[in-house]
């Protein structure tokens, strides 16, 4: 049961995001850059990322469609995403990902626990200072996100169908464009 | 030293900023909705939310920028001292306690929020606009925070710098930057 009203229809953040649109749009402007805008990290990647850090803030619905998203990208391999969640440093990922994925979980605690040394192995595996800045902010925006769909109570379903079909049009789509149908349509629903 | 080569004289989150202009943006829109934007709630309790979750989270950089802006709002420094330590005896209103106390639940784990914790705050007067928003603040404190502290970023401990942010915050808002040039660096010890 969410914490204030907000649309019974929409799961997750969507709701929150409808409830509120002018905040979505630069929530939304955010996520599409970090996680689908030109990068040397793959989106695949950058989904695991964002799935990890949501996985260890135990926000049920964010590592649920991150998840889903990842695996879209990566030729539908759920068990590599599910090893990520359970233990990235058994995962059939590049050591160059570890590094950020270590990164990326101590910015999840708090960001001053990221050490030289953390940056140093991260360097030598090749990640540049650009996949660095980007791995910590995509870190910092999804304690941001998930404090959000948590902090308001929102409805977070259990039907794993439902994450692989939404996974599959976000991973085709991106964020804005599929945000714009459910603002459009609660903005509808709003002016009757 | 910060861990990747940002742009030297600008301290904490402007340095990221100027860094990564394509992110930069809806995180500076987002603050200026969020924090300076007409609301129900004032710009100076708004920014005494942001401050508190940023000292909860030892942002440095955060607490003296945010904490400066909501002391030009509210035309009282000691306020915004009293709320860091101990926001319960804070010359605050029980609406703006009971929103603080959602706020430090939110910045440890949004799922600490009860429905007890809502229900005080409704009975007294907060809308669900406030408590939406007082969430979203919280939350996206938790990633400035993070962001500010994760990149290694230079926060001076320098007074008159933050007073002089504080104000440009207060009166202009987020959209723009509040440090445009690099500010002067102490000389490293001989």
């Amino acid at each position: 049961m969410p914490h204030i009203d907000l649309p019974p229809d929409l799961p997750g953040i969507r709701g929150a995001m409808a409830f509120r649109p002018e905040t979505a749009r630069p929530l939304n402007a955010l996520v599409e850059i970090l996680l689908t805008g030109p990068s040397t990290l793959s989106r695949g990647e950058r989904e695991l990322i964002a799935t990890y850090v949501s996985s260890r803030n135990c926000t049920h619905y964010c590592h649920c469609i991150h998840g889903a998203i990842a695996a879209a990208h990566l030729g539908g391999d759920e068990g590599l995403v599910k090893q990520v969640k359970i233990d990235f440093t058994q995962a059939a990922i590049s050591p160059k990902l570890k590094a950020l994925l270590a990164i990326a979980g101590k910015v999840q605690q708090d960001g001053k626990l990221v050490t030289p040394d953390d940056v140093r192995t991260a360097r030598e595996l090749g990640a540049t200072d650009l996949e660095i800045h980007d791995t910590v902010l995509i870190a910092a925006a999804f304690c941001m996100y998930n404090r959000y769909v948590d902090g308001l109570g929102t409805d977070q379903p259990d039907d794993e169908a439902l994450y692989r079909e939404r996974g599959r049009r976000v991973a085709r789509d991106g964020y804005v464009t599929v945000s714009e149908e459910y603002l459009a349509s609660h903005a509808h629903a709003a002016a009757h | 030293m910060p861990h990747i080569d940002l742009p030297e004289g600008f301290p904490g989150i402007s340095a990221g900023f100027t860094f990564r202009p394509e992110t930069a943006k809806p995180m500076r829109q987002l603050a200026h909705i969020l924090l300076h934007e007409p609301n129900s709630l004032s710009p100076g309790e708004r920014e005494l939310i942001a401050t508190y979750v940023s000292s909860r989270n030892n942002c440095h950089f955060c607490q003296s920028s945010h904490g400066a802006a909501a002391a030009c709002h509210l035309g009282d420094a000691t306020v915004v001292i009293k709320v860091k330590s101990d926001f319960l005896s804070a010359p605050i209103s029980d609406k703006l306690k009971s929103l603080l106390v959602i706020a430090g639940k939110v910045q440890q784990d949004g799922k600490l929020v009860t429905s007890a914790d809502v229900q005080a705050a409704r009975s007294h007067g907060v809308t669900d606009l406030e408590i939406h928003d007082t969430v979203l603040i919280a939350a996206a404190f938790s990633m400035y925070n993070r962001y500010v502290d994760g990149l290694g970023t230079w926060q001076p401990d320098n007074p008159e710098m933050y007073a002089q942010m504080g104000r440009h915050l207060a009166d202009e808002g987020y959209n723009e930057p509040s440090i445009k040039h690099p500010v002067e660096q102490p000389a490293p010890a001989a």
